[in-house]
């Protein structure tokens, strides 16, 4: 029951973050605004008691929720067979250096620290 | 044997069949990647994905009859990026004394993984419409697709772009991480975790989760900045150029 009334926030703070990104025409989509006001709302313990038994089972089966997505690479075979090589390419060197730039730039912060 | 054809014909054209096949093959996959002692190798998502696709192609069930049982599951992507305040909120105090760090690094990251992806893209010359759905693929899959939808690129093709992402990050990252000799400390799990969570969105953190608390907590926390930092600068650079 709890997560449920977890559940029930989480759609509520996306509805309303849904309204204000399309209502103002905000550059964040629905979801992240929702977010948004969840972080704030997470102040009131009536609200953080249920979000926390919901987002922690959202959150621990994550990888999940991208598998539907995942499937429709089927679709675009035409585009792979094309281009398929070039793009997985692209796709690795360029994970590849996020995840390189983003943990060089932490260390050299903490190297400061430490120094 | 015709009464199994009609059976199946008739199933397979429901939202159950979608819905069902997502959710046991996904188990599955989880199952042998726990039995396999979390070799990033066997990393669930993808293995559920080669998995449906070839079932699909087999079958002959085409994508848009399974996305209308599979679409029950994907609908959860919303509430769950809105679920990414928890991580934040409950990380708030690092979050206050490290935040310069944080967000010089999701914002060097985030820009170096779609810079080089950018430019990568078009030194081998692939259309610029497939080019534009690169941009925003270390972003969380939905997010992704919106970004994409704003700065003209093909929404369905950046949320593949950031599954593939997903995986190649939690595939090689410990390698990488590694060969950079970021060390298996608190400091370094932190560092791991936020990073894999800029480059490799939720995929990347679902790894992270998996193999240190610490270290998933930040992939959390990395997941939700670059999710706002990358929805609010995004769209606005690509209109500027």
């Amino acid at each position: 029951m709890i997560g449920l009334r977890g559940l029930a926030w989480l759609l509520a703070m996306q509805s309303l973050g849904e309204l204000l990104s399309r209502g103002l025409g905000l550059p964040f989509p629905g979801p992240v605004v929702g977010m948004l006001l969840l972080l704030l709302a997470l102040r009131l313990p009536l609200v953080r008691e249920p979000v926390a038994a919901c987002a922690n089972f959202l959150l621990s089966h994550l990888s999940l929720l991208f598998v539907p997505v995942g499937v429709g690479v089927m679709t675009h075979l035409g585009l792979l067979g094309q281009y398929g090589a070039r793009m997985l390419a692209v796709i690795v060197l360029s994970t590849w250096t996020g995840l390189v730039v983003t943990v060089l730039v932490l260390r050299a912060f903490k190297g400061k620290r430490d120094a | 044997m015709p009464k199994f054809v009609e059976l199946w014909v008739y199933l397979s054209a429901t939202p159950l069949f979608g819905l069902t096949a997502t959710l046991v093959v996904y188990v599955l996959a989880q199952a042998l990647y726990a039995r396999l002692g979390q070799a990033a190798w066997a990393n669930p998502v993808l293995w559920s994905v080669v998995t449906l696709a070839s079932l699909l192609t087999f079958t002959g069930v085409d994508y848009p009859t399974y996305f209308s049982g599979a679409q029950f599951i994907h609908f959860l992507l919303g509430p769950a990026v809105v679920a990414l305040a928890w991580p934040l909120w409950e990380r708030r105090s690092a979050l206050r004394q490290h935040w310069r760090a944080l967000l010089a690094a999701a914002l060097v990251g985030g820009l170096a993984a779609s810079g080089s992806a950018l430019l990568l893209g078009w030194l081998v010359d692939l259309p610029h419409d497939v080019v534009l759905s690169l941009a925003p693929k270390s972003v969380t899959a939905p997010v992704a697709m919106g970004i994409a939808d704003k700065i003209g690129g093909i929404p369905a093709l950046a949320a593949v772009f950031a599954v593939v992402t997903g995986m190649v990050g939690a595939l090689s990252a410990k390698s990488l991480f590694g060969l950079l000799k970021i060390p298996t400390d608190t400091d370094g799990w932190m560092a791991r975790g936020f990073s894999l969570g800029t480059a490799a969105h939720g995929i990347g953190a679902a790894r992270a989760l998996q193999v240190n608390p610490d270290a998933g907590a930040f992939a959390g926390l990395a997941l939700g900045l670059h999710v706002v930092l990358a929805s609010l600068l995004m769209p606005l650079l690509f209109r500027l150029f």
